[in-house]
């Protein structure tokens, strides 16, 4: 192992953000580096003297730092684990092994640096026009372009860890913790009301902590607001967090240390300033060219020279204080270059005039001169821009120089405010879009809206920090203003300098030109959106913050119009990439168990998921099939019992609960007498069978139903909804989860109900369909005599916290008989014997009940149900298919459920339940068909595996048709 | 390289026709005017004019060309449907893909990736075996798998689905795709222009002119034109133009979303679509995840993102994938649904003389984009159904005649 590559930095300086204590040990590309804790790999690396930082997605051209705030997305690592990790943002960790993604071979030696000498054969759009013929070769080539495309890459064998969520609301909230934004916190936290600041960095300031000369107070009056800040309790500062994005009615989320905060916040202060933005020339995208700021935080936070000798190209007065900065760490500037003919009077200006330094007034930079290999520059050619903006090459000078720091102007980091449904307006006079009308609740300062001197930000801030508490007080809010800027010309109207050899770039995320904007402007492609799409600017993992506002410029230029009439691409979330991690959280998947549940495991049940309910499917130790007829047999023969909690369980209860009931279901319920219960069928309003249970009389304005298990939470709601539509007096009240239900059924299962209860159970007192409340095992209990596995049973449904209670009784008292807990599959195949339906397997999204053979339970006389009106149309017609049973006389081919049953080339239905029956040895099974084939004897054809087997209609139910058994 | 892109490195010009004009002005009158310039309009006028030798046709469009959901669905190719009538419909529009890039001399990155539908319970065993029988009943490339199949094409899923619902099987259908979706819209409209076809960006209809039951014109923020044949393919804006000529649907505007993550070197070569879990997901020949879920459940006419959606999302993501935990979603959107109750489109005449109808796309519009221009330019050509759409005609919501695809179409792109 090599010695750690470390270069000093430069002196020390109070608000850095390193901690020249800890030193750190990291690896980049297999070399080792030093690090101060505080840095990011860019800064540790640049300050190391590494200029080659990354490869660029299309050309592979050399990376370095650019904007050193999250935009540098073509300084993209991987450390095995984690793809694309941010080099300009990310912390040094000790012992970080980091490669470059994307390239082949090493990141100096990069063997798809190829494509940028092929670039001239890589136009916009190329793989639009070319690879698809001939189409059989366009597998191969997409395989390579595959290989080729993509940053980094997934370890599959990576773990998941969870991670937090929360949640949160307040009063006002303040993105950005910049000046701005802490006089926001500041009025709005003085007004009362729950106040929380948002900063995306490691501490407050904003760009305040690297202003340098061109804020040179700025320590102090940050310091002051945030000794301020922390005197009002009612203020939170949350550092490390960054707003990723603004949903509806000011719902936003964050990511912080915490994870995942979702806040509703009543008001919102976006003060989220501005991304500065670079100027267009040929080779504008090499190492040693960055943007102002990137200069200003390398040498502020970082303490790191970010080059020896540096061309400052300007566009506004900003830039002169950037040069002064540069000077100030000992950065020897080769000249201002400023595109303006006229330059500012300021006194940043009237600075750098007495420090000597030569100012080019009105040029601009045509290019920049690569250094050997791409990797960094060693000169540039300054022109003279002429007043269309471009530059005169004729008279091009050289410069020599390591560095071009471009300090050209801003666009707003107003991301949030168009998530939110707010316009930016472009405002020709300062060459900025600046916020327009603001959705309710938002407001906008400092240099997001438009408001550029620190005095002026202050004032702005103040001021929508006291309209943000007016409004979540719900008092009058003041109206908007604009403060007193000193700061009039932030940006350079038009920072581009064509190249006729291009490599002007526009887009650093997908190496997008000048040149390929205006190309495809010449193919068609002439609005914002579809250039967007075409040439791929904006579609990177930066999201356009640093290339949206120059492509709409060149766009402008190239179509004749303004920039304000070619406008931007939609803001959508996030504001900055956001994990799959952080965004699922804790991935919670409740499984719902009903209160039997430990008794079944006790039991040796094998369980399955059932939605979100754990339910036995059946009963071990036995095979599963086996164990399936064990059950089946001793409902048949003795008794069995089946927990059946998972049935929605509702009572209708109010003055109208009978004749909501009418019009719910299709059946009778007005008529229903006490102590009595009725098969209930729904339907939807096309007539579709939606759903079915039970409805017991408890009352004259009292109902209890039950739903199947899977149709619970939706038939609940739809009652909820219609009980409020029909403006009915009816109250529902859901018991699913507060009642536990079994299902006590077998020839023996009275003579064991009879053992735990003084209710008069005899065959005539307590008849088919009879309701009762009474005492079971010493527990209230609902009880209802039905007959859903073909045998006398009783369903006996008790508050949840004494189901097992009774379930241990019922076991208990039926030892002499040998009862046994039956699982889902027995039940299955009982009822299936029995010839009765599931709803959801034995019908599907367009089944009528007169397809389904359950016309017997839709009453068409009522005045009214749902689906009433359509089944009317629909009855008069021949049907279209029909459920009927089957047997299979040979079962050496099992059919599968679902399984065709066909006529030649006709789908005629399909099987919808099929088992082997062990009460009639036979395989039996249900299936719809044409109507004409369910006349018993039909022999009908399945498809099985491409062969048809064929199976003879019988009539259903297979089992027990004169009733006699569930009615004993 | 390509011999194509050659000519671009050693010309010194670019010199590359224009895809689409701009006309300056909408002429006096149309022998068709199609509202919309998604793929499905830019479609129909494509086969207008190559098949039926229609060529004076207006296609307006209120915003860009592909902007609605040809831009923001999924970009999912298949034909593994439920029933008869959707298995032939779909199916056919496959087959037109696989040859739409050398029709346009476009590339469309149609890519055949295969298609798994993941199946965690019984109940969706059952379906997913229905569906496999009836595409084969009918010709179509379509298997119920178990799951050994499915850790051999997709050898880094979690088919313990973290434990919470294992996979129990999967449809599979090897034809399933992706393109690029745009592209699609883009060689339309390319070819339509080409043979005379006038495409109108930034024209708005807002009115529709009816005399007696027959249309004669259509009033637009740049005037008024004369036509005798309206297309009306404007899926989610479809109900107010409905409104202005009178016709009822029971179509529900419905947000449907979807995410894309950053780009990742390749990893995940078919497409994973799980119904139980709302999650279908693609790697994009650039290395991004693609996905989306199912409907947003309530109706309402907005393309603002949620951010449930995407943690919603993010959760199944990493119930199939776990180790996607430090990838990062780049960017989520939405678009405009217009949901029919059977889940199949509503397509051909209307009650309205010479308007037509190309509307309920619900989730599936885009893979229907070629079959729907064949099928609707023949309707209109020849002003009577196209035998595959037939079906789908706006008429059977009254005679209960639905053609019900909701087992196939719900989550399943």
């Amino acid at each position: 192992m090599t010695d750690p590559i470390f270069i000093e930095r430069l002196p020390a300086a109070g608000d850095e953000w390193i901690d020249r204590d800890q030193r750190l040990c990291f690896s980049f590309e297999g070399r080792c580096h030093r690090a101060y804790a505080g840095d990011t790999v860019s800064s540790a690396l640049w300050g190391n003297g590494v200029r080659l930082l990354g490869r660029s997605f299309k050309y592979h051209r050399p990376r370095g730092v650019y904007s050193m705030c999250g935009h540098d997305a073509n300084v993209m690592l991987e450390d095995g684990e984690t793809p694309n990790i941010r080099g300009d943002t990310t912390l040094v960790e000790d012992g970080m092994e980091l490669t470059a993604v994307n390239t082949v071979g090493s990141l100096r030696h990069d063997l798809a640096g190829l494509n940028d000498r092929m670039s001239g054969f890589l136009p916009v759009g190329f793989y639009y026009k070319a690879f698809h013929t001939p189409s059989w070769m366009f597998p191969n080539w997409e395989r390579m372009i595959r290989g080729i495309a993509g940053l980094g890459k997934v370890n599959p064998a990576a773990e998941w860890k969870p991670s937090p969520k929360g949640y949160d609301a307040c009063d006002v909230l303040i993105v950005g913790g910049g000046p701005s934004g802490m006089a926001a916190a500041l009025a709005a936290g003085r007004a009362g009301g729950r106040v929380v600041l948002v900063e995306d960095t490691r501490c407050l300031g904003g760009s305040l902590c690297y202003a340098g000369a061109t804020a040179p107070e700025s320590a102090a009056t940050v310091n002051s607001m945030r000794d301020e800040l922390e005197k009002l309790e009612n203020v939170e500062v949350r550092l490390n967090t960054s707003v990723r994005g603004c949903y509806s009615e000011n719902w936003l989320a964050f990511i912080g240390p915490g994870g995942l905060t979702k806040m509703r916040a009543t008001a919102v202060v976006v003060a989220t300033g501005a991304y500065e933005q670079p100027a267009v020339f040929r080779h504008n995208d090499l190492p040693g060219v960055m943007l102002g700021t990137a200069a200003q935080r390398l040498v502020h936070l970082y303490r790191v020279k970010p080059m020896q000798r540096a061309l400052v190209l300007v566009g506004n007065d900003y830039g002169y204080g950037v040069a002064l900065d540069l000077k100030a760490a000992g950065v020897e500037i080769a000249a201002v270059a400023d595109f303006r003919e006229t330059i500012g009077k300021g006194e940043l200006v009237h600075d750098v005039k007495t420090a000597g330094i030569e100012i080019l007034a009105g040029q601009g930079v045509y290019e920049a001169r690569p250094a050997g290999g791409l990797v960094g520059i060693k000169g540039a050619r300054v022109c003279p821009v002429n007043s269309a903006g471009t530059g005169l090459s004729t008279s091009a000078t050289n410069v020599n120089c390591d560095g071009i720091v471009m300090a050209t102007g801003w666009a707003p980091a107003g991301d949030l405010i168009g998530q939110a449904g707010g316009r930016l307006d472009y405002v020709p006079e300062a060459a900025q879009f600046r916020p327009g009308e603001l959705p309710p609740g938002m407001f906008a300062a400092g240099r997001v809206n438009g408001v550029f001197g620190v005095d002026a930000r202050l004032e702005d801030g103040e001021h929508a920090g006291g309209q943000a508490a007016a409004f979540a007080a719900g008092k009058e809010v003041p109206a908007r203003r604009r403060p007193a800027d000193e700061i009039t010309a932030p940006s350079y109207p038009y920072p581009i300098i064509k190249h006729p050899k291009g490599k002007a770039f526009v887009d650093f995320d997908e190496d997008v030109q000048v040149k390929d904007i205006v190309n495809a402007v010449k193919e068609g492609y002439d609005s914002v959106e579809l250039v967007k799409r075409y040439a791929t600017v904006g579609m990177g993992p930066s999201q356009g913050k640093i290339s949206n506002l120059n492509s709409s410029r060149v766009l402008a230029t190239a179509t004749g119009q303004a920039v304000g009439a070619v406008g931007y691409t939609t803001f959508r979330p996030f504001t900055r990439p956001t994990t799959i991690g952080e965004l699922a959280g804790r991935r919670f998947h409740p499984d719902r168990r009903t209160p039997i549940h430990s008794r079944h495991q006790a039991a040796g049940a094998v369980f399955m998921h059932a939605g979100a309910w754990l339910r036995p499917e059946y009963y071990g130790p036995l095979v599963r099939h086996q164990a399936i007829v064990r059950e089946v047999q001793a409902v048949r023969r003795r008794a069995g019992v089946i927990d059946v909690g998972t049935l929605g369980k509702i009572d209708v209860c109010g003055a109208d609960a009978a004749e909501f009931l009418e019009r719910m279901y299709t059946g009778r319920f007005s008529d229903l007498k006490l102590g009595k219960c009725r098969y209930a069928l729904m339907c939807d309003e096309s007539g579709v069978v939606a759903d079915d249970g039970m409805s017991a009389r408890l009352g004259d304005d009292r109902f209890y139903v039950t739903t199947t298990s899977s149709g619970s939470a939706a038939i609940v709601r739809e009652m909820k909804r219609w009980a409020i539509i029909w403006g009915l007096e009816v109250t529902i009240i859901d018991h699913t989860g507060q009642f536990g239900a079994l299902n006590l059924a077998g020839p023996e299962s009275r003579r064991i109900l009879g053992r735990l209860t003084d209710l008069d159970i005899g065959a005539d007192s307590f008849e088919y369909l009879g309701f009762r409340q009474a005492v079971v095992a010493g527990v209230n209990c609902r009880l209802m005599r039905v007959g859903f596995v073909g045998e006398l049973g009783y369903e006996l449904h008790v508050p949840a916290q004494h189901a097992a209670v009774l379930w241990d009784a019922v076991v208990e008292a039926g030892q002499p008989e040998e009862i046994m807990p039956f699982g889902v599959e027995a039940q299955r195949l009982l009822r299936m014997e029995k010839g009765h339906q599931i709803i959801g397997q034995d019908t599907d999204a367009l089944t009528t009940p007169l397809e389904a053979g359950l016309a017997w339970a839709v009453k068409m006389a009522k005045p009214f149900f749902i689906g009433q009106r359509s089944l009317k149309i629909i009855a008069p017609r021949p049907n279209v298919r029909s459920l009927a049973g089957f047997v299979m006389h040979d079962s050496t081919v099992m059919p599968a459920e679902c399984h065709l049953v066909v006529d030649g080339d006709e789908i005629c239905g399909r099987v919808t339940s099929i088992a082997r029956s062990p009460t009639l040895g036979q395989v039996i099974g249900m299936a719809y068909m044409r109507p004409d084939q369910t006349i018993p004897g039909t022999v009908i054809d399945i498809c099985v595996e491409g062969r048809l087997v064929q199976a003879e209609v019988v009539k259903l139910p297979f089992y027990d048709p004169s009733n006699e058994r569930q009615k004993s | 390289m390509p011999h194509r892109l050659l000519r671009f490195g050693l010309s010194k010009k670019y010199n590359e026709p224009r895809m689409f004009r701009s006309p300056e002005q909408l002429k006096k009158s149309y022998d068709v005017v199609i509202i919309g310039a998604g793929g499905h309009g830019l479609a129909t006028a494509y086969y207008l004019a190559r098949d039926h030798g229609i060529t004076n046709v207006a296609v307006l469009e209120r915003a860009y060309i592909g902007g609605g959901g040809t831009g923001r669905n999924t970009a999912i190719v298949r034909a593994n449907y439920l029933t008869p009538e959707g298995v032939a419909f779909y199916d056919e529009s496959v087959r037109l893909f696989q040859d739409l890039s050398a029709d346009f001399d476009l590339n469309l990155f149609y890519s055949q990736r295969g298609h798994f539908t993941l199946a965690h319970s019984d109940a969706s065993l059952r379906t997913m075996r229905w569906r496999a029988e009836v595409n084969k009943h009918l010709g179509v490339d379509s298997e119920l798998v178990d799951t050994a199949f499915i850790k051999e094409k997709c050898p880094h899923i979690d088919l313990s689905c973290g434990g919470h619902a294992p996979v129990m099987g999967a449809l599979f259908h090897p034809p399933g795709a992706i393109a690029r979706h745009d592209a699609v819209a883009w060689g339309y409209g390319r070819g339509a222009d080409q043979r005379g076809v006038e495409i109108h960006q930034q024209t708005e209809v807002t009115g529709i002119l009816v005399e007696g039951d027959k249309v004669t014109g259509v009033q637009t923020n740049r005037g008024t034109v004369e036509t005798s044949k309206v297309v009306c393919a404007v899926a989610g804006y479809t109900p107010p133009l409905l409104e202005m000529v009178g016709i009822k649907t029971p179509l529900v505007i419905q947000p449907l979303q979807a995410c894309v993550s950053e780009p990742l070197k390749p990893w995940l070569d078919t497409i994973i679509v799980s119904a139980s879990l709302h999650l279908y997901v693609s790697q994009s020949s650039r290395g991004e995840l693609v996905t989306g879920a199912s409907l947003d459940p309530y109706p309402i006419h907005s393309t603002r993102s949620t951010l449930d959606f995407v943690e919603g999302l993010s959760g199944h993501l990493l119930d199939l994938f776990p180790f996607l935990g430090d990838v990062k979603i780049m960017r989520q959107w939405a678009g405009l649904s217009d949901v029919t109750p059977d889940f199949s489109p509503i397509m051909g005449l209307s009650p309205v003389e010479g308007f037509y109808l190309d509307a309920g796309w619900g989730t599936w519009g885009f893979k229907a984009t070629p079959v729907c221009g064949k099928t609707m330019s023949y309707t209109v050509a020849e002003n009577k159904p196209h035998p595959l759409i037939e079906p789908f005609r706006l008429s059977r919501f009254k005679e209960f005649e639905l053609v019900g695809e909701k087992g196939a179409a719900s989550v399943g792109h």
